[in-house]
């Protein structure tokens, strides 16, 4: 276990390298340079700068050495925590996204576990009566939630929330609670918003996934082993949690590799139709407004943690099948 | 058809007397069997594939609807009531107006709609559009209206369908700027389904020939292309197309920007393709023809495309039908945000940018009906890719 944990580990760093040079590519393709967009922000402003100034932010941030130069000036102050500036904002980057990302994430981590606790059940209990009502009913809902994309969704919701419930369901807070201290009101106040992003986001993962357990299972149930249990008198249901179920848990865990990005690509958006106090609305605003340095340590930090995440879910799916753990060593 | 073909051959095999397989015997006399097992046996794959596919319900459905959907973004001038750049100054935000068979107690066949007239709400004195109950608008088929271009080349001065000059025919409402939505939905298919197209036609050349070269060749082009696909899959890709697509100089014209998506969609959408290719081709180049091929001399290029491609064509299709509906709503979610094609040109994603607020979507909720319309389609994509990944290989079971 442990040299496939360092394996894995070492493997992971070319990745991140790659993705830390895609997101410089990304903070790069906006024409002109940053020191050019901030000055002339400043100047929108009335504000013109002296020559020293600019001298000094053109030294800081390397903007006529070589791109490479460039690159490494931004990865070295990048892992010792510093993103640069926001010039919209005209605050660090890591303050603007500091509280952002952490809602982010746990929105994230709140989704994957709603995803996994809804679509396993429905996909084995799908399977077990292959070919019902029931199963017809939950495959065409499943269906559904795999193509409507989260925006319409949560659109949807938007409108169906005013319409017929007469509550904002934008937000992860009521005006009352934006601003105030955290309290049990609030707790209850927060749960009662979050649900509704977590449907839109876990939407389309839970339906995917159903299918996903269904088909496994449906293969495992269909084995010679299941039907030799049964004949030697093992009762049914112990039988199924036992074996089939468990094997068929396998694609299911390593299917948290497509779901973790696609959750993280939905909250995104999401949180942009839904307004909520995450990263996605910054992101955009940065886009927007061509505050690549915003934008660049969004990309690179949501792309890291997937990756990271995508590490996790690996290493538990080697926990649960030997057969991977000792992989390489036949 | 198909489970009816054990039995037929069965009967074949009674019917018919069998030569003895003796050695050196020669065969005197032939098996007959009947048209129906005869038309299976010489069959072409593609036939195979359609008479399993037939089968399936859902997705011959959903093919129709595809088809159905593609027709009318080929023809969306014609069969839309009004241009989609016409403003309707007196008719901003009006709602839907529903299709009436009965007026006055007397049914017509012909179906009509009531003309607007305009209320004051008592409480928020805002104006607000009812039905005026005395006007029947009967709709025409093939009015005259101002003559327009077809596909910008064809003048034709008839739509299929309209009402009297003084009436309006809004189905689904119009916008902010007075444009009839149902034209605006219309003339969006256009782009919303073709967008996706050339993006697929990109993305399965990238991933055909980087696939190709990682099963073919092996080794390190095979690790890097391998590593490649693995970190593009763990990226998440809307942040990332939105990040590419706001790089987009704004003064761009539509056509440019319109190819500039096509591609940021495929730059992320070959991995999949390439996924497929690699692992056929692992496969198949052991097999005795892609060595006969080799030893005959053929060139490794040659054995690729000729030999090894086409015999997983419909997987390579199935592939392509189910990233379809992504790169679809990759456009949609590109142009909703603001980042992808801009007004005035008309796209679901465009329209779609007008319903972006709470306050906006509860006064003229019709402005959602675009969403329909995208998850229609990838509702239907996705049938049809379904039951043709159950059809696509049609010697199992």
């Amino acid at each position: 276990m442990l040299a496939y944990l360092l394996k894995r580990l070492l493997l992971m760093i070319p990745t991140l390298a790659i993705i830390s040079i895609i997101s410089f590519w990304v903070i790069n393709l906006p024409p002109g340079n940053y020191v050019d967009a901030f000055i002339a922000q400043m100047a929108g402003q009335g504000q013109i700068p002296d020559f020293e100034t600019r001298a000094q932010m053109e030294q800081m941030y390397g903007v006529n050495q070589p791109i490479y130069v460039q690159y490494f000036k931004w990865i070295t102050r990048a892992l010792r925590g510093d993103f640069g500036q926001s010039f919209e904002w005209r605050r660090p980057v890591v303050e603007l996204l500091g509280d952002r990302l952490a809602r982010t994430i746990a929105i994230s981590l709140v989704t994957i576990v709603f995803v996994y606790t809804v679509a396993i059940p429905i996909g084995i209990f799908s399977a077990l009566h292959k070919y019902s009502l029931w199963d017809y009913i939950l495959t065409f809902i499943g269906f559904l939630g795999l193509s409507i994309p989260n925006f319409s969704l949560a659109l949807i919701m938007l409108y169906l929330g005013f319409e017929y419930f007469n509550m904002s369901v934008g937000g992860l807070f009521s005006p009352e609670f934006k601003n105030a201290p955290w309290s049990i009101a609030r707790a209850l106040d927060f749960l009662s918003h979050l649900w509704v992003p977590i449907i839109v986001v876990g939407a389309s993962g839970t339906a995917g996934l159903i299918r996903v357990t269904r088909a496994n299972l449906l293969d495992e149930l269909n084995k010679q082993y299941v039907v030799a249990a049964r004949a030697r008198g093992m009762p049914r249901r112990r039988l199924l949690w036992k074996y089939p179920v468990r094997v068929a848990m396998n694609p299911v865990i390593s299917s948290a590799a497509f779901i973790l990005p696609a959750v993280v690509s939905g909250s995104t958006i999401t949180a942009i139709v839904l307004n909520l106090p995450t990263t996605g609305p910054i992101y955009l605003r940065a886009l927007q407004s061509q505050d690549m340095y915003v934008a660049g340590a969004f990309i690179l930090l949501l792309s890291s943690l997937t990756v990271i995440g995508t590490l996790i879910s690996d290493l538990l799916l080697a926990w649960a099948d030997p057969r991977i753990r000792f992989g390489g060593q036949k | 058809m198909l489970e009816e073909l054990p039995k037929l051959s069965a009967n074949a095999g009674r019917d018919a007397t069998l030569p003895s397989p003796g050695v050196g015997a020669v065969p005197t006399s032939t098996v007959r069997i009947s048209r129906q097992a005869e038309a299976y046996y010489t069959a072409s794959q593609v036939q195979l594939i359609f008479w399993r596919l037939r089968k399936h319900r859902l997705a011959m459905i959903s093919f129709f609807v595809v088809v159905a959907l593609y027709l009318t973004a080929i023809f969306s001038e014609f069969l839309s009531p009004y241009e989609y750049t016409a403003r309707h100054a007196d008719f901003l935000y009006a709602p839907p107006q529903t299709l009436h068979f009965i007026h006055d107690g007397q049914f017509s066949p012909r179906p009509f709609v009531y003309g607007y007239a305009m209320t004051r709400d008592p409480k928020t004195l805002l104006e607000m559009y009812t039905q005026d109950a005395t006007k029947p608008y009967y709709l025409t088929w093939l009015p005259k209206v101002e003559p327009y271009k077809m596909w910008g080349v064809v003048e034709l001065d008839r739509r299929i369908f309209g009402t009297a000059e003084e009436g309006t025919v809004f189905l689904f409402g119009t916008d902010s700027l007075g444009r009839d939505l149902l034209s605006r939905i219309l003339y969006g298919t256009r782009i919303s389904l073709s967008i996706g197209l050339v993006g697929v036609a990109l993305s399965l050349f990238l991933g055909i020939m980087l696939g190709g070269i990682s099963g073919f060749y092996g080794g390190v082009a095979d690790v890097i292309i391998q590593r490649a696909i693995e970190i593009l899959r763990a990226f998440p890709d809307i942040p990332l197309w939105m990040g590419i697509a706001a790089a987009l100089p704004p003064n761009w014209p539509v056509i440019r920007v319109y190819f500039a998506i096509s591609i940021i969609l495929a730059l992320l959408g070959w991995t999949e393709v390439a996924r497929v290719v690699r692992g056929k081709i692992l496969s198949l180049r052991e097999q005795d023809f892609a060595m006969a091929a080799r030893l005959a001399g053929v060139r490794e290029r040659r054995i690729i495309t000729h030999h090894l491609l086409p015999s997983f064509t419909s997987h390579l299709i199935v592939v392509v039908t189910l990233s379809i509906p992504a790169m679809i709503l990759g456009e949609t979610v590109l142009s909703f945000l603001g980042l992808g094609l801009r007004h005035p040109v008309s796209s679901w994603g465009v329209l779609l940018q007008d319903a972006q607020n709470v306050r906006t979507i509860a006064s003229y909720p019709w402005l959602l009906i675009p969403i329909l319309f995208v998850v229609l389609t990838v509702l239907a994509f996705n049938f049809f890719g379904d039951g043709l990944r159950d059809a696509a290989d049609p010697y199992s079971d």
